[in-house]
């Protein structure tokens, strides 16, 4: 099972004072399911509410309670497992975790040992480097996604020698995707976290939410001579952000090449990364903890899908960012740099796929990316809050392509629209900014500006760079708004160029 | 003695001739993984009787079990689910009642450091 | 006025539709019972005001034509069942103040058709023993005695001696590998393991999940076919519950057993049988001829593994059940230096050796490098056994058995090996792993004057033949024997 056959680019690896090393990275991803209630039991799993109000008796662990499992978890696990391209197992049970602490009141946690719901499966990523360049895409598999228990939240800081313990948390639904150690590099880690980030919130199966905990991170270390023997890896639990992920790991890889490299050895255990000061550190042993004596959940019964139901789901799955960025490659005939960009999420490409509708594809890339992204940016603002539509949008560059409007007078009608004032037309109507396009009255100016200017139009033959002085000038006449082909035109023309 | 006493004393002089199919280290791990205290002087004695009990157990080793599926469920019928609508919780009083400590709402348990 | 602590419960129903005397009557009359029986232990909690409450409340409801299948009857309840705002302790120390804010699925049905709840019944720890003598709170008396004081068995010792001594009209208790039935035989009772997920276990306390099932111990068959209907039915919130109808089962102690066919399994005649559990045995099988049921020899082959598979199964779910008994949100909490020392003394204080034996067995049982080996290999065996019982069914209806390999024996007698106590499962065991019903019913007293129990098993989902059987049994032995109240003051 852990074969990481994969061996680095050089890039990859890390220098120690003995040579080189690449480093072997696995994560094991939880993601809360986006349900109402619970995995096993009906309380809700709204976040924030005072403690021990969303916990019923079967959540505490009384004498005598059972579990029921929740349809729409299941599903939601299924689809994940297709997004994840993964094959999903008819035949899934429960199991039993057995452990204590006191956040675990049955003295278990209901999880999928010996047969997850979700088998194996692999997604591509496309990890960016820290100057923000793309690299070349890599594959990672997917060696599981099951279904388990969260557990309660203990509170340690309320009281100097007693804990305060909160079980809203405990028995809400997590899917636990555990990927193959196909990853080479912190860019690596993250752009697989990102990706399956972008996957579980297109499908609406979680939401995706580190800062709360709904998607965190276990990741597994080790470190290797380049394609050598595997080492010993560390678990560090819990890691609940991009930036922290690509910290750990590289904490964590210089950690055990300074052990190796001083002739030490890695002792296989837990830990804990500590964003504060950038480490990563042993939590407390928890004695006999990889004891968990998993047997079935004699509770409950195990699930037998229907390929049906599975075919039915993979029917109904919204579209997944992958698949809408080959799309809008082959449609719409976009660099794979821009269609990553524009899907990056569903609100980006549907946005999008308005704009371009009917119009230049190019055009309407670069009017989204760089003006529209742009200017959202520098304000701090999401596409969600976006002031101007994408029909507003494709309305302004319409006013481009009849004409109505040069390409440079419309920069600045995008930043009136962004500001408020109106839609394309109310404001070109407004600022009475439509352009010129009478060959007649541009002929008058032309002819002003030639014989204003006689000793340039005389040069003009033996210097046509000049025609740019001259396209200036009649574009200053006109305050811009003068169709610039037509300008080009005549002048040529009359400068007989 | 009850004939079945006899059946038992035969047995046992059975069960003695085995090795210890568990020692006192085993007993300490096993009391440790399931949270019990047991005191140096019955260490031997409860060793001496699991080893009893899963000697007894080992005759299991005589069944044919090639290709048997392990029974998972005594009732063999579709795993029931529930609808995802919330029909529980919020009700901390009864959660918190039989508490042995309990403060502002959260259990009160004797300190975890992670 | 005749004494109405010695009615069944079906007359004792039907006396009180007719007007004859009310629940209060009864339920009085029955609490003076129990007053005066504290020599046998059988409560664990009483609960005598709330029942005469109870009682007067069926009787303005028998009033308005709103009757119960239990209506208005005088009952106890094993304190197994979690029932709201009585205590329930399960026998045991770590729960020795834990007062449940709910009611078992089972109590729940009960009380929804009338029930009287004269209190908790004592019982083995956590369910945990066949002579009920690992109880936290004292062992229970058996009301049949010799010279010495017995056992009545376990687990449900303190419901079996309630009925047997008439101080109650039945009570519930639940069956892992023989806890209703071999008390049962012990007392002179009937009981009867119903199919697994007949009963919800539901806000049961669970001992070993994919084995235990509640059920009634009554005086009579009848009695128990209504207490089972009174406590059966389908739960959402049990996963294991089965979703179908409870029949009327009343009507099946009627039916006649001509032509069926009774399964006389040669495993079961074991080394050392007990002559007289022989000869009752050979004396049930002439009274089913006679009732023109057709006997017939058949082999369960893998009988005697069924004790051993279920060592493993019980302790090592047990061992995982009973891992939230942990000081923590409720019952005992023994405070230690740190966590794990807390989790040390309370458990190691509050449960008793039996208790703490069989978790250990569990947890052995199921760790790392140990789970094939038993675990897996036990429930492989299971199958084995369930197999054997679907072959069986080719060849009869129902199975007849002794229900216990000896008579109730010597409280306090010392064992020396902790297995020759699980022996007294010898019988019952299969069922519990194969998940069929089965029932026990007195059918003789031994040469010492103590009572023997016949034991019928059925296909799953037969109670219907299972009861029919018992009461033709029932019939055929007329057992109307009753130990002599001894324990009055």
């Amino acid at each position: 099972m852990f074969t990481a056959e994969r061996v680095a680019d050089a890039k990859d690896w890390i220098k120690g004072e003995t040579g080189d090393w690449e480093v072997i990275i696995g994560l094991e991803v939880h993601a809360q399911v986006s349900s109402n209630s619970k995995l096993f039991s009906g309380s809700s799993t709204e976040y924030g509410s005072e403690p021990n109000s969303q916990v019923s008796l079967v959540d505490a662990g009384m004498p005598g309670m059972l579990p029921v499992v929740n349809e729409y978890c299941i599903e939601q696990a299924i689809k994940t497992g297709l997004g994840l391209n993964a094959k999903i197992n008819l035949y899934s049970r429960f199991d039993r975790k057995n452990y204590f602490y006191v956040d675990l009141p049955q003295g278990y946690q209901i999880s999928q040992f010996e047969h997850p719901i979700v088998g194996e499966g692999n997604i591509e990523i496309l990890p960016i480097d820290s100057d923000g360049n793309t690299m070349d895409p890599v594959s990672v598999g997917i060696e599981r996604l099951h279904l388990e228990q969260d557990a309660g939240k203990s509170v340690h800081d309320l009281s100097p020698d007693e804990t305060y313990v909160d079980l809203n948390r405990c028995g809400v639904a997590l899917m636990e995707i555990v990927s193959k150690p196909d990853m080479r590099s912190p860019e690596e880690a993250s752009a697989y976290v990102d990706k399956l980030r972008g996957i579980v919130r297109a499908l609406g199966t979680c939401d995706g939410d580190m800062e709360k905990g709904n998607l965190r991170a276990d990741v597994n270390v080790s470190v290797r001579k380049p394609g050598g023997e595997l080492g010993t890896r560390c678990e560090i639990k819990n890691v609940n952000s991009m930036r922290f992920i690509r910290q750990a790991i590289n904490y964590e890889a210089r950690r055990h090449i300074e052990i190796l490299e001083s002739g030490g050895s890695i002792d296989q255990e837990t830990r804990l990364f500590d964003s504060l000061k950038g480490e990563t550190r042993t939590m407390r042993s928890k004695e006999d903890a990889h004891d968990y004596r998993y047997f079935p959940d004699p509770d409950l019964l195990p699930l037998n899908i229907e390929q049906s139901y599975v075919d039915d789901l993979k029917a109904k799955l919204p579209e997944l960012p992958d698949a809408i960025k080959s799309r809008f490659m082959d449609d719409y005939k976009l660099s794979e740099y821009d269609a990553r960009i524009l899907t990056a999420d569903k609100i980006k490409s549907d946005f999008y796929e308005i704009v371009a509708n009917g119009r230049d594809a190019k055009i309407a890339a670069n009017w989204t990316m760089g003006d529209l992204f742009g200017a959202l940016n520098k304000s701090g603002l999401d596409l969600n809050a976006t002031p101007v539509s994408a029909k507003m949008l494709g309305e302004l560059i319409d006013r481009i392509s009849d004409n109505t409007i040069s390409g440079k007078i419309a920069k600045s009608v995008f930043e009136r629209m962004f500001n408020g004032e109106g839609n394309a037309d109310e404001i070109i109507e407004a600022q009475g900014l439509k352009q010129v396009t009478d060959v007649g009255a541009i002929s008058v100016i032309v002819d002003e500006v030639i014989a204003n200017n006689k000793d340039q139009a005389q040069k003009a033959v033996a210097n046509p760079k000049l025609l740019g002085f001259f396209v200036g000038q009649v574009m200053k006449a006109t305050q811009g708004k003068a169709n610039p082909q037509v300008v080009n035109k005549l002048l040529r023309e009359k400068l007989g160029l | 003695m009850p004939l079945l006493t006899r059946a038992y004393v035969i047995m046992e002089f059975f069960v003695s001739n085995q090795k210890n199919v568990v020692n006192v280290e085993d007993v300490k791990k096993i009391a440790r993984l399931s949270r019990l205290r047991v005191e140096d002087t019955e260490l031997q004695s409860l060793a001496d009787d699991l080893s009893g009990i899963l000697g007894w157990i080992e005759q299991l080793n005589e069944v044919d079990v090639d290709k048997v599926e392990p029974m998972t469920s005594a009732v063999a019928m579709k795993s029931p689910m529930r609808k995802d609508i919330v029909s529980d919780g919020d009700k901390r009083d009864q959660i918190l009642k039989n508490a042995p400590k309990k403060d502002d709402g959260f259990f009160v348990v004797p300190r975890s450091v992670e | 006025m005749t004494d109405l602590t010695k009615y069944t419960l079906n007359d004792a129903l039907d006396a009180m539709n007719k007007g004859e005397f009310t629940s209060e009557e009864l339920t009085t009359a029955h609490i003076k019972a129990c007053e005066n029986a504290t020599k046998l232990n059988v409560f664990i909690t009483s609960s005598f005001e709330h029942a005469l409450e109870a009682a007067k409340n069926s009787d303005k409801r028998r009033a308005k034509g709103n009757i119960g299948l239990i209506e208005g009857a005088p009952l106890g309840v094993k304190d197994l069942f979690c029932t709201a705002g009585v205590k329930t302790t399960a026998g045991s120390k770590i729960l020795d103040q834990f007062e449940p804010t709910y009611e078992s699925s089972v109590t729940s049905n009960m009380n929804s058709q009338g029930m009287v709840m004269l209190g908790k019944l004592n019982l083995d720890e956590f369910a945990m023993g066949s002579s009920n003598e690992t109880s936290a709170y004292g062992p229970v008396i058996n009301p049949w005695k010799k010279d010495e004081k017995l056992v009545p068995g376990g687990s449900s010792g303190g419901s079996a001696a309630a009925v047997a001594a008439d101080l109650c009209l039945g009570a519930t208790a639940t069956d892992t590998g023989g806890s209703i039935r071999q008390p049962a035989s012990f007392t002179g009772t009937v009981g009867i393991k119903p199919t697994y997920g007949r009963c919800s276990r539901w806000g049961t306390v669970a001992f070993a999940s994919s084995l235990d099932q509640a059920g009634p111990i009554a005086k009579t068959v009848k009695d128990a076919a209504i207490l089972l209907q009174s406590m059966a039915g389908y739960d959402e919130k049990d996963s294991t519950s089965l979703n179908i109808p409870v029949p009327n089962w009343k009507t099946s102690c009627d039916k006649s057993i001509k032509g069926q066919k009774i399964g006389i399994p040669k495993e079961y005649m074991i080394d050392g049988m007990p002559r007289d559990i022989q000869l009752l045995w050979d004396q049930g099988i002439e009274w089913l001829k006679d009732s023109g049921a057709e006997i017939i020899p058949i082999s369960l082959p893998h009988t005697k593994y069924a004790l051993p598979a279920y060592y493993v199964v019980a302790p090592a779910e047990a061992s995982s059940n009973l891992a939230r008994y942990d000081g923590m949100r409720y019952g005992l909490r023994a405070e230690g230096s740190d966590l794990n020392d807390t989790y040390s003394r309370t458990r190691t204080m509050g449960f008793g050796d039996e208790v703490k034996r069989r978790i250990m067995i569990g947890t052995y049982v199921l760790s790392a490098g140990y789970y094939d080996a038993y675990y897996l290999r036990a429930q492989k065996v299971r199958a084995r056994i369930v197999e054997d019982f679907e072959n069986a069914w080719h060849k009869c209806d129902t199975i007849l058995t002794p229900t216990a390999p000896s008579a109730p024996f010597t409280l306090g007698r010392k064992v020396v090996d902790p297995v020759e106590m699980y022996l007294n499962d010898i019988f019952t065991v299969t069922t519990n792993l194969a998940g069929l019903p089965g029932i026990s019913i007195p059918a003789g007293l031994n040469q010492d004057g103590l009572p023997l129990g016949l034991q019928v098993i059925g296909k799953a989902l037969d109670e219907d033949n299972v009861f029919a059987t018992a009461s033709a049994l029932e019939r055929a032995a007329n057992f109307n024997l009753k130990p002599k109240k001894w324990w009055i003051e």
